[in-house]
C-alpha cells in the first residue's frame, strides 16, 4: 500500500468522518475547497492504482457514516458524483464501499431512496465497453461481482425502507431498454428482472417483473411483422400453404430464392432478423427462468401472473407470434395444474359475455391450437373441452335461426372452426379409445355443422376440407358426406370476408414456433402436423410416428416425407391441388429465423 | 403511540363507465389505490378503510366519459404523525452514526446521532451492534429492539420519518414501560414522602383557613 494507504491507516475511522463532515459542512457556509477535493478524488475511474483505490474506498467509507450531513441542494454535485458511479468500473472493495455508501444514504431520507434505486437499476447493464467482453469468462466474473452487490443493495434498501419495493418496481419499468437497444443489454436487463422475481424481493416486485416482461416480448414480438407482401396479395389463401416444419428444414439457400424475399429490401430483412434475434434470446431466457421456477416449486405462483399478464397483453396483442409460447411452456412443464389453469381461463373468456368478441375469438383459437399441438394431453382430456365446446356451439346454433351473418355470429364460427381444427389432430387418437369414440359419436356435431347459419362454408376451407376428409374416412356422420359439399369451396367470399387477413380466422397462436435457440425447449412437447396420424392415414405408416421426444433432424426430415401431405415444391404459392392437402400450419412472419 | 387516527368521512367517488359492471370492486379498487400514500384531502397516509354506499343512486357527470359519482361512508384508519409526536418502531440497523427504525411496518425513520442523547454510548457486544445507557445499566436499543422516539419530521411524499431520542420518555419500549415505571413510582413515592412530611406544617394551616372560613360562613347564616 502506497503513502496514501499509509497515512489513512493512522487516522480513526471516527476522526474521518469528522473530517468528511467538516468539508460537507463548511459548504453551507461558502467555503467548499475540501468538499471539492472530496469529489474530485471520486472522479478516478480508469485503471487506478492502489493508492487511488485505497484513497477511494476510503472517501466512501467515510462519506457513509455523514450521510445525515448531505444536502440534496447544497451537495448536488457529490450526490450526481456518487449516482454517476458505475460498478462495473471499480473492483471488489471500491464496490463494497459504494454498496455501503448507497444503502445508507438511501435510507438516510426518503428524498434519496428514489436516486439510489435509480443508481443502482442503471448499473442492471454494464457501460458499453463492457457488452463486448460479457460473454467472456472474466465479463461473466465481473457480471457476477456486479449483480452480486447491485441486488444485496437493492435488498438492503428493501429492508430499512419498506416501501422500496414499490418504487423499485416502477424504476425497472421505466429504465427498461426499448426494442431499438442492444441485444446484450436487453438481455442482461431482463436477467436482472429474473433475479429480482426469484430473489427476495418476488413477493413484491416480482409480478410486476413477469408482466414487464411478457410486455417485452410482445413488443419485440410485433417488430417482427407478418409477411406483408403474401397479405397484400389477392390471392391471399397463399398464406394458408405453408408447412413451417417444412420451411424450417429448408436449407438457407432455397430461402434466398423464394419469391417472396426478394421483395424485400435489405435493411427489412435484417431489421427484422436483428429483432427475432433479441427475441429467441429473450425467450431463452423466459423458458429457463420457468423451468428453474418449475424446480423450486415456485411455478403455480409465477404461473398466476403469467396468466393475468397474458391476458391483458398477449390475448389482444394482434397476431403475436412467439410471445405466446411462454405459456405453452410453463403449461408443458405442469399440465395438471397451469396447463388446467389455462385452459379453463380460456373457456371462461370464450363462453363470457363480457369480454369483447374479438378477444373471445382469440381466446377459442388459443384454445384450439393449444389443444392441438399439446403433446402433454391426454386424449380424454381434450375430449372433454371438446365436448364443452360442442355444448355451447350446439346451445348457441339451437338459439339463432338466421342464416349466414359474419359479423353477427363471428364467435360462434369461431368456435366451429376451433372444434374442426382440434378434431382434425386428435379425431383419430379419440376415436383409438372406444369410451371417447362413443362420446364423440355422441356429440351433436351434425347438427351444429349442418345449421342454417352454415358454418362450414364461413370457415376456413382447408380445415373443413381436412375436417370432411378425416370425419368421412372415420365415417363419422351418419349423414351422406354429398350434404356437405361445397362448390365454391376454394373461393368462398364468405370465408375470406369472415377474418381475411383481418382477424382471427387465420390466427393459430401455437403454430410451430420458428426462434431457433428456444425451438429446444418447446419441440419436444410440441405436435406437429407431420407426426398427426389422420384417420384417413394407412397403417403402415403407423410405426415411424410413434412421438418420440426429441425427433434427431435426419428422422425429422424421413419422417416428413412419408408423412407429409405438403408437397415440397408448393411453400409459398402452390397450385390448387396442393393446396386441398394441407393444413394451415403457420402464417409465415416476414423474415422468420431461419434465414439469419 | 401517537399519529393514527380514524376518520369518518362522506366520500364521493367517480367511476368510469367501464367499471359500472362491479360497482363494489371499482369502489374498492380506488380505494386501494389510495392506500400507503400521503393524502393531503384525508390529511394523512391512508393505512386501512371500510366503506359502504348508502345510496343505490349515482350521480352522472356528462362529458366525454360519462363517469359516474357514487357517495360513501367511509370510515379511514390514518396515520399522521406530526413533529414532537410520540411514536413506536422497530430498528432493523443500527449503527455508530445511526439507528433505522421501521414504523408500522412500512414507514421508515432514521435518528441520526446528534438526535441520540448523551446517555447512549454505542456499543460492540459479542459482535453485536447495539446502544446502551449509561445511567440505567439494563435500557439498551438493539436490532429488532421496538423504540419509542419522537417524531422531527415527517416527509409525506416518501412517508420517511426523522426522529430523535433526546427526550428521557424515549429508547427501548420495553424497558420503559417496566422499569422505567418502577423507577418513576419509586422517586414519587419518594417525593411524596418528602413532599408530605416538609409541607405538613403549611398544609395544616391550609385547612384550618378553610375551617376557619367554613366556620365563618356558618357563623354568617
Amino acid at each position: 500500500m502506497g503513502a496514501v494507504g499509509d497515512d489513512i491507516g493512522d487516522v480513526s475511522d471516527y476522526e474521518l468522518t469528522h473530517h468528511v463532515r467538516q468539508a460537507l459542512k463548511s459548504v453551507f457556509e461558502g467555503d467548499t475547497d475540501e468538499y471539492d477535493q472530496l469529489i474530485g478524488n471520486m472522479h478516478h475511474t480508469e485503471r487506478l492504482v492502489p493508492d487511488e483505490v485505497a484513497m477511494l474506498v476510503t472517501i466512501l467509507r467515510a462519506l457513509s457514516g455523514a450521510v445525515s450531513f448531505i444536502d440534496i441542494v447544497h451537495h448536488r454535485s457529490l450526490l450526481s458524483s456518487i449516482c454517476a458511479m458505475r460498478f462495473w468500473n471499480y473492483g471488489p472493495d471500491v464496490m463494497d464501499a459504494l454498496m455501503e455508501l448507497v444503502v445508507t444514504l438511501a435510507t438516510s431520507n426518503g428524498k434519496y431512496v428514489d436516486l439510489c434505486l435509480d443508481m443502482l437499476v442503471s448499473n442492471f447493464i454494464p457501460p458499453f465497453n463492457f457488452l463486448e467482453i460479457l460473454k467472456q469468462p472474466r465479463g461473466l466474473a465481473k457480471k457476477d461481482q456486479v449483480l452480486a452487490r447491485v441486488h444485496a443493495a437493492l435488498k438492503g434498501i428493501a429492508d430499512l425502507v419498506p416501501l422500496a419495493p414499490s418504487r423499485l418496481e416502477q424504476i425497472v419499468r421505466e429504465r427498461v431498454p426499448n426494442v431499438y437497444a442492444k441485444e446484450a443489454q436487453i438481455v442482461v436487463y431482463v436477467e436482472n428482472m429474473l433475479m429480482l422475481e426469484s430473489g427476495d424481493m418476488g413477493e413484491f416486485v416480482g409480478n410486476s417483473m413477469i408482466f414487464e416482461l411478457m410486455n417485452r416480448l410482445i413488443d419485440l414480438d410485433v417488430e417482427i411483422g407478418w409477411d406483408e407482401v403474401l397479405m397484400d396479395d389477392p390471392n391471399n389463401k397463399g398464406i394458408f400453404l405453408m408447412e413451417l416444419e417444412d420451411l424450417a428444414r429448408t436449407d438457407e439457400t432455397e430461402m434466398d430464392m423464394d419469391e417472396p424475399q426478394i421483395e424485400y429490401t435489405g435493411r427489412k430483412v435484417l431489421w427484422g432478423n436483428v429483432v427475432a434475434q433479441k427475441l429467441d434470446t429473450l425467450m431463452e431466457l423466459a423458458f429457463d427462468h420457468l423451468q428453474s421456477c418449475f424446480k423450486n416449486g415456485r411455478l403455480p405462483q409465477v404461473f398466476e401472473a403469467l396468466l393475468q399478464s397474458f391476458q391483458s397483453t398477449v390475448l389482444n396483442a394482434y397476431k403475436s407470434k412467439f410471445a405466446q409460447f411462454v405459456m405453452f411452456y410453463a403449461c408443458s412443464l405442469d399440465p395438471e395444474d397451469c396447463g388446467t389453469q389455462f385452459v379453463s381461463r380460456l373457456l371462461e373468456i370464450f363462453k363470457s359475455t363480457v369480454y369483447p368478441q374479438d378477444w373471445r375469438m382469440s381466446a377459442v383459437a388459443y384454445l384450439a391450437s393449444y389443444l392441438s399441438r399439446a403433446k402433454f394431453l391426454s386424449t380424454s382430456y381434450v375430449t372433454i373441452i371438446l365436448e364443452s365446446l360442442v355444448d355451447w356451439c350446439y346451445k348457441y346454433s339451437k338459439n339463432q335461426s338466421g342464416e349466414i351473418n359474419l359479423k353477427n355470429h363471428r364467435v360462434f364460427y369461431a368456435a366451429c372452426q376451433a372444434l374442426m381444427y382440434v378434431l382434425c389432430f386428435r379425431m383419430r387418437s379419440i376415436l383409438a379409445t372406444p369410451r371417447l369414440k362413443s362420446q364423440l359419436v355422441n356429440m351433436p356435431l351434425e347438427k351444429i355443422f349442418k345449421h342454417a347459419l352454415n358454418p362450414l362454408e364461413v370457415c376456413l376451407p382447408s380445415i373443413v376440407e381436412e375436417f370432411l376428409r378425416q370425419a368421412k374416412a372415420a365415417h363419422l356422420f351418419t349423414v351422406s358426406y354429398g350434404a356437405f359439399l361445397f362448390e365454391h369451396l376454394f373461393e368462398s367470399e364468405l370465408s375470406r370476408a369472415f377474418g381475411g387477413f383481418q382477424r382471427l380466422d387465420v390466427f393459430f397462436p401455437f403454430d410451430p414456433y420458428l426462434l431457433k435457440k428456444s425451438d429446444r425447449f418447446i419441440r419436444p412437447n410440441f405436435i406437429y402436423w407431420s407426426m398427426v396420424r389422420t384417420t384417413y392415414d394407412d397403417d403402415e405408416d403407423d410405426d415411424d410416428d410413434d412421438d418420440d421426444d426429441d425427433v434427431e433432424d435426419d428422422e425429422f426430415d424421413m419422417n416428413l416425407s412419408k408423412m407429409s401431405i405438403t408437397p415440397k415444391d408448393s411453400f409459398m404459392f402452390g397450385n390448387l391441388q396442393d393446396r386441398k392437402m394441407q393444413m394451415p400450419s403457420r402464417i409465415r412472419p416476414s423474415t422468420s429465423p431461419e434465414s439469419l | 403511540m401517537e399519529g393514527l387516527k380514524v376518520s369518518e368521512a362522506d366520500l364521493l367517488v367517480y367511476l368510469h363507465p367501464s367499471k359500472s359492471k362491479n360497482v363494489s370492486q371499482a369502489i374498492y379498487n380506488e380505494l386501494s389505490s389510495m392506500l400507503f400514500k400521503y393524502n393531503e384531502t384525508f390529511d394523512g397516509v391512508l393505512l386501512a378503510y371500510s366503506a359502504s354506499t348508502n345510496d343505490e343512486l349515482a350521480k352522472i357527470l356528462p362529458g366525454l366519459h360519462p363517469c359516474f359519482g357514487v357517495r360513501l361512508k367511509a370510515q379511514l384508519l390514518l396515520f399522521d404523525p406530526k413533529p414532537n409526536m410520540i411514536l413506536e418502531g422497530k430498528v432493523v440497523k443500527l449503527g455508530a452514526q445511526s439507528i433505522h427504525v421501521v414504523v408500522l411496518g412500512f414507514s421508515s425513520a432514521t435518528i441520526i446521532d446528534e438526535d441520540i442523547r448523551e446517555e447512549f454510548d454505542y456499543k460492540v457486544k459479542h459482535g453485536k451492534e447495539l446502544f446502551a445507557s449509561s445511567v440505567n445499566k439494563r435500557h439498551k436499543i438493539e436490532i429488532e429492539t421496538v423504540v419509542r422516539f419522537v417524531v422531527k419530521s415527517f416527509d409525506e411524499e416518501t412517508l420517511h420519518l426523522s426522529g430523535s431520542l433526546l427526550q428521557p420518555n424515549t429508547g427501548n419500549v420495553n424497558w420503559l414501560d417496566k422499569y422505567a415505571e418502577e423507577d418513576l413510582v419509586e422517586s414519587n413515592t419518594k417525593k411524596r414522602r418528602d413532599y408530605q412530611t416538609a409541607d405538613h406544617s403549611k398544609r395544616t394551616t391550609d385547612d384550618d383557613r378553610f375551617k376557619k372560613s367554613k366556620k365563618h360562613k356558618s357563623s354568617h347564616s
